[in-house]
């Protein structure tokens, strides 16, 4: 299933964007989002151009706003809690479309909204043109523990096979008239879970033997090698080098 | 030991195989080999097999009868090490023992059953350069061997795709391509068949038929193995019960019900040669059907 999710946010294409090396792009977003979330609340109109940039990079990455717009909704909890802070917050009061609330929730609730949406759409922007195999091997890349990327690669691999027997599971549950109703259907469900553990526990231990039996000695031999050259570096380095300049701009101004 | 070997195989493919044999060490030898589990279990009674360079070999016995722990000693996974056991193999001369595992598991492709248990790896072509990229191979000459392999299977077309995206037959033939790459000395399939539908159990046949490699095949697919392997051998209650051809093997009825060996229903009259008459085509269809034919019941 995750994998499922990871594909859904992959949009295939070849755009500049699409090109660039992964490890690139990683870099390049986690400092941009570094760089919002250290701008100044009150520096509104800095808010303004970082979302400039952003609706630049996804025209160079030809991602359409409805493509981004969809994806967006995962951030939906984290705004209701935005949302109640200016009713919530203690303070001083202050006028917002016709309805008195404090003025420090307001300020704080905009911050969430304004920094976590900057966020996410940056990383959405991220998923949409790296697959998830790219993102591995730039992880790699940047040096994040094997250990680390082999687990997540692994996750990536089983996570369908395992659903699918989670499904296959659920298939004949219900097929022997069990219909998880309330709570008592629960230890049904947990035995279900057991023994869905216990099968990929197993599972694991045949794939590292099929490794060892292909001469797995402990680390994963780098077979794709992602390289980046200084224009990749480069031209990477704009998004968050032109975020850097607005960000200080304010903290000055 | 080469006379007598001599004298069971059949076929051209083993012939060339057996010219070649003169010269060159039997691509497996086992030689009593016997092993229990840390549990005490004992699965092997001192099995002794050998086979010659270019063989195609079934391994048949019923479910129990040792044949995975079989499988697992040839490429040094089992061992004295990891339970109790004496006995020698050897594959194409060299001993399986610790210093040498990393050339025997390049010399010997084990096919597991499940093929995602085989395929781990994010997309054909990395699984498929898995093995030679542990041997330390790069660049070009990787490409190259990954290339060479998925060709032997049919499945270069689907280089860049995950695994999770090909179908069961296509899966079971990137398994073989992932160990064809290591350039093995002896391949090992376990129950290859198994979960195919005809066609692809007959596209895998087709591959497998066309290979120049050693094979030795765990199965319980009777048809199978007569198809692709001109020798079997039956591996019951931890030693080699028979060894002879599997045409043979498969018409000695009163062999087969001891070691619990079944042909499907239609297949039951391999004794006879209007029945059956291809030792390497499928055996005939619609004429095994008990009364169509009136050859005499002599042979079971």
């Amino acid at each position: 299933m995750g994998a499922g999710h990871a594909h859904n946010l992959y949009r295939p294409g070849d755009s500049p964007l699409h090109r660039l090396p992964p490890q690139c792009k990683l870099v390049a977003v986690v400092v941009f989002v570094l760089v919002v979330v250290s701008t100044p609340r009150e520096a509104y109109w800095a808010f303004g151009v970082y979302a400039l940039l952003l609706a630049l990079a996804a025209g160079v990455g030809r991602v359409p706003v409805g493509y981004v717009a969809r994806r967006v909704v995962v951030e939906i909890p984290f705004v209701v809690f935005a949302v109640a802070l200016p009713f919530l917050a203690t303070g001083p009061k202050t006028e917002f479309l016709g309805l008195t609330v404090s003025h420090s929730g307001l300020l704080g609730a905009w911050n969430i909204l304004a920094k976590g949406t900057l966020g996410v759409v940056a990383s959405i922007l991220l998923a949409a043109t790296t697959n998830v195999r790219d993102l591995l091997l730039g992880m790699e890349r940047l040096r994040m523990p094997q250990l680390l990327v082999q687990i997540m690669q692994f996750m990536v691999r089983y996570s369908e096979v395992i659903a699918g027997e989670m499904g296959r599971m659920r298939v004949a549950r219900e097929s022997r008239g069990f219909q998880a109703k309330d709570v008592r259907q629960l230890p049904v469900v947990a035995k279900s879970a057991g023994a869905l553990f216990i099968r990929s526990y197993e599972r694991g231990e045949r794939v590292h033997l099929a490794m060892l039996s292909r001469g797995y000695t402990g680390t994963m031999p780098v077979i794709v090698d992602v390289r980046a050259n200084r224009a990749q570096w480069c031209a990477a380095a704009l998004l968050p080098s032109l975020a850097v300049v607005a960000c200080a701009v304010a903290w000055v101004g | 030991m080469m006379g007598r070997m001599a004298d069971l195989n059949t076929g051209a493919a083993a012939d060339a195989g057996q010219a070649k044999a003169d010269a060159l060490p039997p691509s497996l030898d086992v030689a009593g080999l016997a092993f229990a589990y840390p549990d005490g279990h004992q699965a092997l009674f001192g099995v002794d097999l050998r086979i010659a360079r270019g063989e195609r070999v079934a391994l048949l016995g019923p479910n129990g009868a040792g044949k995975t722990t079989l499988v697992l000693h040839l490429n040094g996974i089992l061992s004295a090490d990891t339970g109790t056991g004496q006995g020698v193999v050897r594959v194409a001369g060299l001993e399986v023992a610790k210093p040498n595992l990393r050339e025997i598991r390049r010399r010997v492709g084990i096919v597991f059953q499940d093929p995602d248990d085989q395929l781990f790896m994010p997309t054909v072509r990395e699984d498929v350069a898995f093995g030679p990229a542990n041997l330390g191979m790069r660049g070009p000459e990787l490409d190259e061997r990954v290339g060479e392999a998925l060709d032997a299977v049919g499945m270069r077309e689907f280089a860049d795709r995950p695994p999770h995206h090909l179908s069961f037959g296509q899966r079971r033939r990137v398994a073989v391509a992932t160990v064809l790459a290591m350039r093995p000395e002896i391949l090992v399939l376990d129950e290859p068949s198994s979960n195919l539908d005809p066609a692809s159990r007959r596209e895998l046949a087709e591959i497998l038929g066309g290979l120049d490699v050693t094979v030795l095949m765990v199965t319980h697919d009777l048809p199978f193995a007569l198809e692709l392997c001109p020798r079997a051998l039956v591996l019951s209650g931890g030693v080699i019960a028979a060894d002879g051809p599997t045409r043979e093997l498969l018409g000695d009825a009163a062999l087969m019900q001891a070691h619990r060996l079944e042909l499907p229903y239609g297949f039951a009259r391999l004794d006879c040669d209007r029945c059956a008459p291809a030792a390497f085509g499928a055996p005939g269809v619609g004429t095994g059907a008990a009364g169509s034919c009136e050859h005499g019941r002599e042979h079971g």
